[in-house]
């Protein structure tokens, strides 16, 4: 188990370090200009040099890249070019509202997901089966900018339930959430439908019935574990498009979290905060997919960590 | 248990026309038809028949575990204590499931919940009819698991299914079905994935069990051999209908019905090739080149990895330096209990494995030879596997599917091909008419014939046959061996016959190699093995072999706690290799 987590720890360390390196690259390589961006458009060419000089941004890619990681050593993630605050601070600042919006969003995908793919299983071939897996579909398919902006028209300006914006209470993280986990409920309950069709068909789903056993513990004992397991590891893979998700949900519904950084960054060219938060989202989808992977074993004792 | 017991002229259980009906695309199908029988108490009632004669739905028919709505009871009563079964609500029969009348099922492997442990298991299925405290229902089945003869039983309770051998899976199902004293125990095919001593074990417990609690027992199987050993009555089934019933002496003395006589010819009965030999010998010459495949001191290690560099640290040593040989036209049985190595044997024989020594097939050494040098030797060495279901791809019609290794190798083409493919269609028993139609149109013997076609086109020299009629009906088992016979006699085709199967191993074989964790124990001429067996564990395999007549019965046999011992071992650690004697005229005893 130790040698397992140092194993899996040194191989997120190397990816974290190439996400770096290709982010670097891109941004290195991308015609916009961050010393003219902070200088402005009515600057002289002295100026923006000077301040090209100053960041460092005159040096050879290689220099620039070895700086960041040195800085990266020290934990430093370096200062905005704009907001002239240090990156970190910025980013510990807005992470927390983000994380809430990721907790809620994996709530509402597991909630929505897993009961409308298990009724759909239960019910296979109904109408109640036909509609659930019309209504997936639809949820697979939904760009979220249009889901964000239907759920505000319809439950905050027209039905008035929730907020239109904004963060503070509970009642503002509900469609935020729903907007972001939509597409992951409606992946899941297809998953959890095909896979709990599958796992009713098994012979120890007969031997439990055999002992006579009532339909919902055969259901929730016997059957839900088995069912779930290749969800599980389906959670960690989806913290990486929730990352990509965040940035437009944010800014729908003025959500002050890191999505919405990251967005005003990529305008300005800050290059800093871009590299921020590409690392911080990296880190996320890296821990996700390890939690994930530590989750399995609880659930079936089958899977051996080694 | 005394006040469930009943006075023995009144039956237990009492099946009067049951009528059960499946729902297909062609309307509906009666699956079981009319079957009327009566079960007394601490009577074991046997249901004979092959696959698709409706014994299995009768037994789904009794539990009411029918795949709903696909399936159901069309007519008929199932009477116990009083009560008629198919008449139960959904909750009243699940009172009666697990507590009047348990089941056991055919595949210990897949019957348990793998992601429960065994002591949840056991405890649910007391609990569920008798309320009581956790502690309590734990006692209960350490209890049950004693009975099974399952040692630690407090040990085992903390473990899961996947820790467990089939045989010791197959006790718990046992257990479980006995800790709720049922008055009818319906066991499907209870041995049929087991290996024949773990069988034999089984057999006696459900047996003992029986003894014990008066508990009466419908056994469900297909195989001639544990009908002899176990039934009371029998009833033999064909096509949902009831063919014959009666008492099991008479079934297997004075069997009234032409099926019932043609079911008890197929059986292989070992002994019975000793005395009628229908078997061609060998070709007598021993010249040098005679031989089609030499394998020498053959190993085959997997690795298990660990540690942070996944570097191997315990090796599974399936085959640990074997060596024998096959010559022309002659059958050579590789047999053995599941795990002893013989179908890894058979892979590397086509280098579907990687392995260590020397193989030679058909004067061409095959070590370390890649995909493309390995194709030319590939014509002259074929292989039949298990499950004809399961190797033939089901979007390919059999027609392509006998003629791609011709296409492959480039032998063939065009009008050609076509007169190759039929003429091989005819030659395994097809019509060449099937040829457009895909494998699900097939039954599994029409299946086998294709697998045979199939590597037959080749014309190759040997043909490995892994556990090739295992998963046939005794019947078609039997046609598909006369065809391989046939091949042989005419074609001159030596066979790598792999098998768990006693009798059938001895009716077609010339030579015969036990195995036994990846090691050959004896080796020599079919009379020699079966005739004057000498290792104990040849000794073992082939007293575990149940015959198909009552009247000679195995009885008790005893009942091992252990578990097979692993052929797993730390890296540099090996098995120690067994040193062959040659005790005359080619018998090689490991000493």
């Amino acid at each position: 188990m130790a040698a397992y987590l140092l194993r899996r720890l040194i191989q997120a360390a190397l990816i974290l370090l190439g996400v770096t390196f290709i982010t670097f690259v891109l941004l290195y390589i991308l015609p916009a200009d961050p010393a003219r961006q902070i200088a402005g458009r009515s600057a002289t060419v002295e100026t923006v040099e000077n301040i090209r000089q100053q960041l460092g941004l005159d040096q050879p890619l290689y220099i620039q890249y070895g700086r960041y990681l040195e800085g990266l050593l020290h934990l430093d993630l370096g200062r905005s070019y704009l907001q002239k605050t240090e990156v970190a601070t910025l980013i510990a600042a807005r992470l927390p509202a983000t994380l809430l919006l990721m907790v809620g969003a994996i709530v509402c995908e597991l909630a929505i997901g897993l009961s409308m793919g298990l009724f759909a299983a239960m019910r296979r071939g109904g109408r109640i089966d036909q509609s659930l897996m019309v209504v997936s579909f639809v949820a697979v398919s939904a760009p979220q900018f249009v889901v964000g902006i239907l759920l505000l028209y319809v439950f905050a300006v027209y039905l008035g339930w929730f907020p239109i914006g904004g963060y503070g209470t509970f009642s503002h993280l509900v469609l935020p959430s729903i907007t972001l986990g939509i597409l992951g409920a409606g992946w899941y309950s297809r998953m959890m439908r095909s896979s709990m069709i599958d796992v009713l068909r098994q012979d120890y789903i007969r031997t439990a019935r055999a002992k006579g056993l009532g339909p919902t513990t055969v259901m929730a004992v016997h059957a839900m574990p088995n069912a779930i397991l290749p969800i599980v590891a389906m959670i960690g893979i989806d913290i990486g498009y929730f990352m990509s998700g965040i940035v437009v949900v944010e800014s729908v519904f003025g959500w002050p979290g890191i999505g919405q950084l990251a967005w005003q960054a990529i305008q300005r060219v800050d290059i800093p905060i871009i590299m921020g938060v590409t690392l911080v989202s990296a880190c996320a989808i890296v821990i996700g997919n390890l939690v994930a992977d530590l989750i399995a074993p609880l659930i079936d004792p089958r899977i051996k960590l080694r | 248990m005394t006040e469930k017991s009943q006075p023995a002229d009144d039956p237990v259980l009492s099946v009067r026309d049951l009528t059960t009906e499946v729902a297909t695309p062609e309307g509906r199908r009666v699956v079981v038809d009319r079957l009327s029988f009566d079960l007394a108490a601490g009577e074991t009632l046997c249901i004979a028949g092959e696959s698709g004669s409706g014994k299995s739905m009768t037994a789904l028919s009794i539990m009411r575990l029918l795949p709903e709505p696909m399936a159901r009871i069309a007519s008929g009563s199932i009477h116990l204590a009083g009560r008629d079964l198919a008449a139960l609500s959904g909750r009243e029969m699940r009172r009666v499931r697990g507590a009047d009348i348990a089941m056991i099922f055919q595949e210990p492997m897949t019957s348990l919940n793998p992601v429960l442990s065994i002591g949840h298991q056991l405890t649910e299925a007391i609990r569920v009819h008798r309320p009581m405290p956790r502690g309590e229902a734990r006692a209960l089945a350490v209890k049950a698991l004693s009975a099974v003869r399952i040692g630690q039983p407090e040990r085992r309770l903390q473990q899961y299914p996947h820790e467990l051998s089939g045989g010791m899976r197959q006790r718990v199902m046992i257990a479980m079905a006995i800790a709720g004293r049922p008055r009818v125990l319906i066991a499907d095919e209870p041995t049929t994935a087991l290996d024949v001593t773990v069988q034999a074990q089984i057999l006696e417990l459900i047996r003992t069990l029986q003894k014990d609690f008066g508990t009466a027992v419908i056994l469900i199987t297909h195989d001639m051999g544990v009908v002899a050993e176990m039934a009371d009555r029998v009833i033999v089934m064909n096509g949902g209908a009831m063919v014959e019933a009666g008492p099991a002496r008479q079934i297997f003395h004075a069997p009234a019905e032409d099926y019932t006589r043609m079911l008890l010819a197929a059986v292989p009965r070992l002994g019975a090739s000793q005395t009628v030999s229908d078997l061609a010998p060998p070709p007598a010459s021993s010249v040098p080149d005679d031989t089609v495949v030499k394998v020498s001191d053959l190993t085959v290690r997997f690795d298990i990895v660990g540690g942070i560099l996944r570097r191997p640290v315990q090796r599974v040593h399936a085959v640990e330096g074997i060596s024998f040989d096959v010559r022309r036209g002659e059958t050579v049985a590789l047999v053995g209990e599941s795990g002893c190595g013989k179908s890894t044997t058979g892979k590397a024989l086509l280098n579907l494995v990687p392995w260590d020594g020397a193989i030679v097939i058909d004067g061409a050494a095959t070590a370390g030879l890649g995909r493309s040098a390995m194709k030319p030797i590939r014509r002259s060495i074929q292989m039949i596997f298990q499950d004809p279901y399961a190797s033939l791809d089901p979007r390919m019609t059999v027609g392509e599917l006998v003629a791609e290794p011709l296409t492959i190798h480039g032998l063939a083409s065009g009008s050609e091909l076509t007169d190759r493919v039929a003429w091989l269609f005819n030659r395994v028993g097809l019509s060449p008419d099937q040829m457009q139609r895909h494998p699900h149109e097939f039954s599994g013997g029409q299946r086998q014939r294709v697998c045979i076609a199939r590597a037959l086109s080749l014309s190759p020299k040997i043909i490995v046959a892994d556990e090739s009629v295992s998963a046939l009906d005794v019947s078609v088992q039997a046609r598909v061996l006369a065809l391989l016979q046939e091949l042989q006699d005419e074609l001159g085709l030596s066979y790598l016959f792999i098998s768990h199967d006693m009798a059938v191993v001895e009716q077609v074989s010339h030579r015969v190699a036990v195995m036994y964790l990846g090691q050959i124990v004896e080796m020599g001429s079919r009379a020699q093995v079966f005739g004057d067996p000498r290792h104990a564990y040849t000794r073992r395999l082939l007293e575990a072999v149940l015959v198909p007549d009552p009247d000679r019965r195995h009885g008790a046999f005893p009942i091992a706690d252990s578990e097979v011992p692993s052929p797993i071992h730390p890296v540099g650690q090996a098995p120690a290799r067994l040193a062959m004697t040659d005790i005359g005229n080619g018998h090689f005893v490991a000493g």
